[in-house]
């Protein structure tokens, strides 16, 4: 028997969406979120070398400049990644989803300035001019609304990115010893101090997902799970211990948070993957 | 041209002395460089990332000539954003230097003396600098926005088909970096996180 509990269904036009996908894109790309730039400043006051200070203090000297004169804070503003949860209560009236938001990304580009830096193809290099399309990665979720989230990834610290698939056997330990491994290969080439996103378990894809994802977490906020948090901060200790530093000069701050997201995996599966976002973190957030 | 005064000039806020260093570069201004100076460039970067190295490449297989010549010049690792209006460029930080480093000997051997990009570079790159006389400099990717400020003009030379990695001659004046890689060996991303770096449970 069929439990039919009625349910109004709210229309979300793809306007709107268009819309908010362009300022938050705006938003991400020139001006530092406050949590990311509360994370600098705790950087500098606990930072030792001097030439590690003094990137960190050209880091909030560049936020500033960026806000004000309206440029981008860095110039690979790189690949708009989407994150949408939309409620199943919801109804997308206007077009396709991805339409909607490309549209935002383009008119975002145009308007700030930001440099197109998609290209159509792996293979023959050609650049589509406009930075779309954009990496849409859509939850169903309960409820009537759709909040976005929109990650401005820069690449050159996603080329140092990596993912291993552990077995149940390697363990804890494994899992630190890989993520460390994978800053410390990383040096410079990520733009330290990076913020790093792990995604622990699922599936191969699942855990490169929720790694990206746990980059969009409030920069130092703590997983819930009072296990998981602890990881993250024997995880942050250790990468803090290379020495590699702001900029890869040396120094005491080489992260300035691990966010670990979990996800249930195989019995015979302990995936890890490493995502790394430079000292340029873009984020931006909204609901419709 | 060289003085090691800070003049005003605190890029990075550290009030740290500060070498200047002006183009055309000759060996004994960069013989003067090691490994963790802060530097001041004023005059003319030349600017090509990946596509435009591959072409350069090209250029020379083929016995063309190069956009511009190597010989005591300055080559970024850059590809800005748009410029505002009003403005000569757009955030114009460093990209990483490695992927250029199979085409990088090339240029070298024909007299360009320093480099700047941000990430290490090859040992086969570290090798041609010490042999030739060429030092790679890091600027900082995310002071793009500062950074812009320091460029007086920024003009398209070379390869404009390819947009964002077409290869540009920018003036600037005073614009920051710091040495990686001295004519000695110094390698900054060596000694800086080996003198940072700490063992759990030591203090």
């Amino acid at each position: 028997m069929v439990d039919r509990v009625s349910s109004a269904i709210r229309d979300i036009h793809t306007d709107v969406i268009t819309q908010l996908v362009r300022e938050l894109v705006l938003q991400a790309s020139l001006e530092v979120r406050e949590d990311h730039r509360a994370a600098l400043c705790r950087a500098l006051d606990s930072e030792e070398s001097a030439l590690g200070c003094a990137v960190l203090r050209g880091l909030l000297a560049n936020a500033d400049v960026a806000t004000r004169e309206r440029m981008a804070i860095c110039q690979d503003t790189g690949y708009a990644v989407v994150f949408c949860e939309l409620g199943q209560d919801a109804h997308l009236v206007g077009g396709s989803l991805q339409t909607a938001i490309d549209e935002g990304v383009r008119q975002a580009w145009r308007a700030g300035y930001l440099r197109p830096s998609i290209v159509a193809s792996p293979l023959d290099r050609r650049n589509t001019g406009d930075n779309t399309p954009a990496f849409v990665h859509v939850d169903l979720v309960s409820g009537d609304q759709l909040h976005l989230t929109v990650l401005a990834k820069g690449c050159g610290c996603d080329n140092m990115s990596a993912l291993t698939m552990l077995t149940p056997a390697d363990g804890r330990a494994a899992v630190i010893d890989f993520v460390v491994e994978t800053i410390r290969k990383a040096g410079p080439k990520a733009s330290p101090p990076v913020t790093i996103g792990v995604g622990l378990g699922g599936t191969f894809d699942r855990a490169a997902l929720i790694a990206k994802k746990a980059l969009t977490r409030t920069s130092g906020q703590p997983h819930p799970d009072p296990e998981v948090a602890t990881l993250e901060r024997e995880i942050l200790d250790r990468i803090n211990d290379l020495g590699i530093g702001p900029a890869g000069f040396g120094g005491r701050v080489t992260a300035l948070a691990v966010h670990i997201e979990t996800s249930p995996t195989h019995i015979a599966a302990l995936p890890v993957a490493v995502n790394i976002d430079c000292h340029t973190h873009r984020v931006a957030a909204g609901v419709l | 041209m060289i003085d090691t005064t800070t003049q005003g000039f605190d890029p990075f806020g550290a009030g740290s002395s500060i070498i200047r260093l002006h183009t055309p570069v000759l060996l004994e201004q960069i013989q003067l460089f090691h490994a963790g100076d802060i530097v001041a460039l004023s005059g003319t970067l030349y600017v090509a990332r990946d596509a435009a190295h591959a072409r350069m490449a090209e250029a020379l297989t083929a016995g063309k000539s190069l956009p511009f010549n190597p010989e005591g010049q300055v080559l970024y690792y850059m590809g800005p954003t748009p410029a505002p209006p009003g403005r000569p460029i757009g955030s114009c930080g460093p990209t990483t230097a490695s992927r250029m480093d199979p085409y990088t000997p090339m240029l070298i051997e024909r007299g360009l003396r320093v480099m700047l990009g941000k990430g290490y570079r090859s040992v086969a790159v570290k090798e041609s600098m010490l042999r030739h006389g060429c030092v790679y400099l890091s600027a900082v990717e995310g002071m793009a926005a500062l950074l812009a400020q320091q460029v007086v003009t920024s003009e398209v030379i070379a390869y404009a088909d390819l947009g964002p990695e077409a290869v540009l001659r920018l003036e600037v004046i005073d614009f920051p970096a710091v040495v990686v890689n001295d004519l000695y060996g110094g390698d900054l991303y060596i000694s800086g996180p080996a003198q940072w770096a700490r063992t759990r449970g030591t203090p």
